[in-house]
């Protein structure tokens, strides 16, 4: 598809705020609807039409297999990480009201955000690892 | 103003449609589109139903990334589904059976919005009015999410991981196998780590896979 102008001049007009109304979806979650699943999703589906209209080789330079493996786990470190710090902080797995002793309401804010973060960040690797592999298995 | 009512009738009336259009259809790509409609219909209905959040999971994961990842299936399988070999009955009376069963339990499930339903009245004082003392922020689903039901979104979130992992282990070191490929087989030259997708051959099979997807953009390039 890569010929078409019409697409291709949309597509790179639209990518920029496909993938700030994921990162939106992402932090805003607390406060409207959305959180990590929806926009680690919405962030993937940015790179699939990245892929569609320019073709895959040129996500595969933009985000190359070997990091987005990484960072599929990263974003599960990221949240059981959470987790064993609040332990470490005398609290409970994933107890985040320890992370801000004097106000726990507050600490449950942070430690929401933070592994929502863990959440979108895997759920976006997963998502465009699974569709480089697929669309990349017909063409060896 | 239209009455919540009739939009929503009217659009489980559609997601029947659709479903039957799915299943008599025999090209597969008309299929996908409609199974992508079909999610945006049931995303559309969960959004009367005042679930912002999983209409929002819908509509992205259904409409969106499955239809892509079914489309991408579709190019490496076929694009039509084969005639049915024998008569559809004793799969229909199936499937009739179990569709009864499963309107004959909704009987007994409380209205929507009943106060005193199950869900409504349990645990006590409900989540709804812990949340905005316990953890200050506005979206109750969030709070359930990530903290009191933080264990079971850890897991899902492993789910998601291994499902990526099984994916890249499965698909990444069996690809189709091009004539170079063949060759060196005859040679009797292909270890078995290049063939797992492991160590120095996977990084020569990825590149080769990098190579020829310019190769196909410079062909598309040249033909448009």
């Amino acid at each position: 598809m890569t010929g078409q102008t019409i697409l291709r001049v949309v597509s790179k007009l639209l990518l920029p705020y496909i993938l700030l109304f994921a990162l939106y979806v992402q932090f805003h979650g607390d406060y409207g609807p959305g959180g990590g699943f929806q926009a680690g999703v919405i962030f993937a589906a940015g790179f699939v039409l990245y892929a569609l209209i320019y073709g895959l080789a040129a996500v595969r330079r933009l985000a190359p297999p070997r990091l987005v493996e990484v960072v599929l786990s990263i974003g599960v470190l990221i949240f059981a990480g959470t987790g064993v710090a609040t332990m470490l902080l005398g609290g409970k797995f994933l107890e985040y009201g320890v992370l801000v002793p004097e106000h726990p309401a507050e600490g449950q804010h942070y430690g929401i955000l933070v592994i929502e973060f863990g959440v979108g960040v895997t759920v976006a690797a997963v998502m465009i690892a699974i569709f480089s592999t697929f669309a990349g298995r017909g063409r060896a | 103003m239209i009455e919540t009512e009739t939009v929503t009738v009217l659009l489980l009336a559609l997601l029947c449609l659709t479903a039957i259009a799915v299943v008599r259809m025999r090209s597969l790509w008309a299929a996908v589109m409609l199974m992508g409609i079909y999610s945006l219909l049931g995303a559309s209905w969960m959004l009367l139903l005042d679930a912002p959040d999983v209409a929002f999971t819908e509509a992205a994961v259904g409409a969106g990334i499955s239809t892509v990842l079914a489309l991408a299936t579709l190019a490496l399988t076929t694009t039509r589904a084969k005639e049915p070999v024998h008569a559809p009955w004793l799969p229909l009376a199936v499937v009739t059976v179990t569709g009864a069963a499963l309107v004959y339990g909704t009987i007994d499930m409380p209205r929507v919005g009943d106060p005193n339903s199950p869900a409504n009245s349990y645990p006590h004082p409900s989540y709804v009015e812990r949340t905005e003392e316990e953890i200050h922020i506005p979206n109750v689903v969030t709070a359930v999410l990530a903290s009191y039901r933080g264990y079971d979104t850890l897991g899902e979130t492993v789910v998601i991981f291994t499902a990526g992992l099984g994916v890249l282990l499965l698909l990444r070191g069996t690809r189709s196998r091009s004539p170079e490929d063949e060759a060196r087989e005859v040679d009797g030259g292909v270890e078995p780590e290049a063939r797992a997708g492991a160590g120095p051959g996977a990084e020569a099979a990825e590149a080769r896979d990098v190579g020829s997807g310019e190769e196909q953009d410079r062909r598309g390039a040249s033909s448009a």
